[in-house]
């Protein structure tokens, strides 16, 4: 049996998704960083980007996560998001919509926000 | 109809229409209790695991953070003062107003200025009326805070606090607000927030003296207690508003209910006095007849002779 990682990730009102991995990477703010089970106790600050975490069973799950931080120790992961969408929750339309809207106003975080969101929705289509 | 009977009746008329609208909102009140205490219990991990990552830089590092360093003479302390929108909710509102002001006399005392900021239109009319100063306010969300109302009032409370104090800024923060402790009772208190009191933050997080791992931090310790404080703060504020929430409504639900209770005891007072008036028509009106045919037959015995 693969080492396997919990990995919970939550959003401010709600646990968005939960359970067993083999590998977690995330965009920190010095960079990507990929975690897998028996990484060293780590406390770090996420940029807004996709995250993407292979599941025990090789499934893929992707989320959308913006601001937050990722924690790991003792096989345990966690992904704290000020808001994290998974990516087949995200309306594809409706980002599609923000980003145009965003680039017009020349709203810059806005626009990164629904950039994050629509390479997220796309990686897994 | 007699008039007597005629009050008695508009009056009952008058008060069944009123306990069906208290019936309606205690049924209301009742479901976003629980729709409130939902939202409480769905924010816990992410508070929890906040609360362990906090302790893990604050005991990992020996960073001095402003939101964590005791100022040695406090000159001004900010009160953070949740309230409803609404009232109808029976003393709720009250009850939060009296521990601000008694936290905020405390303060004076030590010689402390006060700074206010309110959530809630029922405590800034509470200050607007006795024309204390208010220095920031919101209202509009506190039946259903959201995150991002969290993060509104957390704002400018996190700058004035990383102010100096020279300029205008706050050494301390206070918040005053309902804890929902059950479906009965719910009580106001006041809690300092800032600076935090990482010891005590500690014990939260590991209530049993387990010993945190020793964390890689990236980029740098400083740097993830500069982005992790705000949102720890942020988060407490999203509790309190959440507790608050779920305290007004259940104080609604309670209100209610005993307004309904009053309103049907009211209801049999009045039918039983108008029975009573009904009956008292219908002697009254046996007693003329009799009277009347008494007099009658009298009368025809009379000329009979």
């Amino acid at each position: 049996m693969a080492a396997e990682l919990h990995v919970a990730l939550v959003a401010a009102d709600r646990e968005v998704w939960s359970g067993e991995a083999t590998l977690v990477v995330a965009r920190t703010t010095s960079g990507d960083i990929g975690v897998m089970p028996g990484h060293q106790p780590l406390l770090g600050v996420l940029e807004s980007g996709p995250v993407t975490i292979r599941t025990s069973d090789g499934a893929t799950v992707v989320a959308a996560v913006h601001g937050g931080f990722i924690s790991f120790a003792d096989n345990k992961l966690s992904l704290l998001a000020e808001i994290a969408e998974l990516s087949d929750e995200i309306d594809v339309q409706r980002a599609e919509r923000e980003l145009e809207r965003a680039q017009a106003e020349g709203d810059a975080s806005a626009e990164r926000r629904a950039d994050v969101r629509l390479r997220a929705a796309t990686a897994t289509r | 109809m007699g008039a007597q009977l005629r009050v008695y009746k508009r009056r009952i008329r008058s008060v069944t229409a009123t306990k069906k609208i208290t019936k309606a909102m205690e049924m209301i009140a009742a479901s976003r209790v629980v729709k409130a205490q939902r939202k409480v219990v769905a924010s816990t991990p992410y508070a929890t695991e906040l609360t362990r990552a906090v302790t893990a830089v604050g005991t990992g590092s020996n960073t001095k953070h402003p939101l964590t360093t005791q100022a040695e003479t406090v000159v001004r302390s900010a009160v953070l003062l949740l309230t409803s929108d609404r009232g109808l909710a029976g003393a709720f509102n009250s009850n939060a107003i009296k521990v601000a002001e008694q936290l905020t006399e405390r303060l004076e005392a030590e010689g402390k200025e006060v700074d206010t900021y309110i959530v809630g239109r029922r405590g800034l009319a509470h200050y607007n009326f006795r024309e204390r100063k208010v220095v920031e306010s919101w209202s509009g969300f506190t039946d259903e805070p959201t995150y991002a109302d969290a993060k509104k009032v957390a704002g400018p409370l996190i700058e004035a606090i990383e102010k100096d104090t020279a300029e205008g800024g706050v050494d301390e923060l206070h918040i005053v607000f309902t804890e929902f402790v059950s479906m009965m009772t719910q009580t106001a208190l006041d809690d300092r927030l800032l600076p935090l009191s990482l010891e005590e933050v500690a014990k939260e997080a590991t209530p049993k003296g387990e010993i945190l791992p020793l964390y890689d931090f990236e980029p740098s310790a400083e740097d993830v207690l500069d982005a992790l404080l705000p949102r720890y703060v942020e988060s407490r504020i999203y509790n309190a508003l959440l507790q608050s929430a779920a305290s007004k409504h259940a104080a609604t639900r309670r209100a209610m209910k005993s307004a309904t209770d009053n309103a049907g005891e009211l209801i049999t007072t009045l039918s039983r006095l108008a029975n009573a008036a009904r009956q008292a028509e219908i002697t009254q009106e046996i007693s003329e007849i009799v009277g009347g045919s008494a007099a009658l037959a009298d009368a025809t015995a009379g000329s009979d002779r």
